[in-house]
């Protein structure tokens, strides 16, 4: 199976927030970036177990420009058997799902993953973009997955419970937490990333359909007021008359 | 000119999300001195009711399952070009974050997912890093399609029943196939929960959750825990909030005996009220909270719990 793996680059959970060029811009200053984790640990995973049951390879790939290549390298390190980078500036979903569709289309894939969302823009939307250039089924919040043959049988989180679908390749799924356990890179996967192909192609131009006008900070929590642990009435009175939330 | 809402159903009746969509659009509509029409593909009791929260029209037209989104969005698209829509309204569900992207490259549209504003001169606004952020996004195509973040506006009463119309659209064939769903049933899922009840490692064992269940009964709230204890097996996994679990925004969230580290935080952070129960003074949650109890949750819940049932008498 031709098993595509959408990879995103994102600051870390961690990392301090702020923006630049009058809240215009993010401000990637002293910021670590990482591999989406819906990307890394249930997406990359569990296209590398498929491959591992069933044959073909896990083609990684991420839309940026070359300070991307520490992720994909990671990606490879991990298990993925090559990799390409779409040269440009990931700057919307639809230019990303562009690229990745358009690549997608050239290589006959059976599968395409992504992560449930991304941490930085928390959008959820190039899944269901790539679905929908490529006109493929799209299976959202995946948190379980079998397939056998052509036919492959999908576990997603929907309000309140999950629902049970069956599907025939080809399709696009956005993976969440248990698709998939994380796996470390060992010093085999490390060294033999290195030796592994990564192509990099340019992207194509893609007309902006939106435009941010500013980021802003949300306004602090004033401090937390403390209540006597032995005064609960005090606190379902707070809730009731201050807050009126019960 | 029309704003074209998308509205879900669950077992015919229509939840809190699907009436915020529908005054959202509704509002819309009458900034652009447009019509706002909802557009229905599963059962309803009662659809003429969206007209309440200001829809002109409802276009009624069932689909047996909404799972397949490409046969959802392949409808939306249809009633968007007969009804000339330039805005697209949708919640930020599951199945509206499934829709949003096909139907925006089906309209060729600008699209914003979770908005939490209405649109001023067509831009809004949108939590990011999980609601570390916030961006104002403007919406420069001619279609514009949104889907709303649960909480965002507060639906209110402001017309009457609308005439409900069946529709004709063409339903393509579906390429998903549901074999089974499994909700608990008469519990507010957690996305859309107002209260919120949750635990974590304090409790000590799945065995001590008589506590949290005795206060969500009291208040009808929903329960959730942290991650550490979806991952040991004590409450399912559905119940995990957090960053790789469910990200909530009640009204009131309880947290009990929860550190509050960052991950924990990006899922709950945008709660408008929050309360955390811990007897480590230092807990990072504490700087995330209203209203702090420093105390042995095994003391200080249940005398919460008493209190609670006072308030209610």
């Amino acid at each position: 199976m031709n098993l595509l793996v959408c990879i995103s680059r994102t600051p870390e959970t961690t990392a301090k927030i702020s923006f630049a060029e009058n809240n215009t811009k993010f401000n990637s200053d002293g910021v670590n970036y990482i591999m989406n984790p819906y990307d890394e640990w249930y997406a990359l995973v569990r296209a590398i177990e498929l491959k591992e049951a069933v044959g073909g390879k896990v083609i990684a790939i991420n839309v940026g420009g070359p300070e991307n290549d520490i992720v994909i390298r990671k990606a490879l390190a991990i298990g993925a058997d090559e990799a390409v980078r779409v040269n440009g500036d990931p700057n919307s979903a639809l230019f990303t799902a562009t690229q990745i569709a358009n690549y997608a289309k050239e290589n006959a894939c059976d599968i395409v993953f992504c992560g449930k969302e991304t941490i930085d823009y928390n959008g959820s939307e190039v899944g269901a973009m790539v679905a929908e250039l490529l006109d493929q089924p799209f299976i959202s919040y995946a948190s379980k997955m079998d397939v056998e043959g052509t036919k492959a049988t999908v576990e997603r989180d929907i309000e309140g419970g999950v629902e049970v679908v069956e599907l025939d390749t080809p399709f696009v799924i956005s993976a969440a937490k248990g698709l998939a356990e994380q796996r470390i890179p060992n010093m085999r996967g490390i060294m033999m990333a290195k030796r592994k192909p990564l192509a990099v192609v340019e992207a194509t131009a893609v007309d902006a359909k939106n435009e941010i006008v500013s980021y802003t900070m949300p306004a602090g929590k004033s401090a937390v007021k403390l209540i006597d642990p032995e005064n609960m009435d005090e606190l379902v009175r707070l809730l009731h008359e201050e807050a009126k939330v019960i | 000119m029309s704003v074209l809402i998308f509205v879900e159903s669950n077992k015919g009746k229509f939840k809190k999300s699907a009436l915020e969509a529908v005054y959202y659009g509704a509002q819309i509509a009458k900034q652009k001195g447009s019509e706002a029409i909802a557009l229905l593909c599963s059962p309803a009791d009662n659809p003429a009711e969206l007209g309440k929260y200001g829809a002109s029209k409802v276009i009624h037209q069932n689909l047996e399952s909404h799972t397949d989104n490409m046969v959802v969005a392949d409808l939306i698209k249809q009633a968007a070009d007969a009804n000339g829509a330039e805005y697209v309204i949708m919640t930020n569900s599951s199945l509206g974050k499934s829709l949003a992207g096909r139907v925006a490259i089906k309209l060729d549209a600008s699209l914003v997912s979770g908005a939490t504003s209405l649109p001023e001169s067509d831009s809004v606004s949108k939590k990011l890093f999980s609601g570390k952020a916030i961006a104002s996004i403007k919406l420069t195509a001619d279609k514009k399609v949104i889907s709303v973040m649960g909480n965002s506006v507060i639906p209110e009463e402001i017309g009457s029943d609308a005439p409900v119309e069946a529709g004709s659209y063409t339903a393509r064939t579906g390429r998903v196939t549901v074999k089974e769903s499994k909700t608990s049933d008469g519990v507010v899922p957690l996305p859309e929960a107002e209260l919120v009840v949750s635990a974590g490692r304090g409790m000590k064992g799945p065995e001590n959750w008589g506590i949290i269940d005795e206060m969500a009964g009291i208040l009808g709230a929903t329960t959730a825990c942290s991650r550490p204890v979806a991952d040991t097996g004590w409450r399912p996994h559905h119940e995990h909030v957090g960053q790789t679990g469910v990200a909530i925004r009640p009204n009131l969230y309880i947290a009990i005996g929860i550190s509050g580290a960052i991950q924990h935080l990006a899922g709950v952070n945008n709660s408008k009220t929050i309360v955390v129960i811990n007897k480590d003074p230092e807990a990072p949650f504490f700087k995330a909270a209203d209203y702090g109890v420093v105390g042995d949750l095994f003391d200080v819940v249940p005398r919460l719990n008493e209190a609670f049932r006072k308030f209610k008498q």
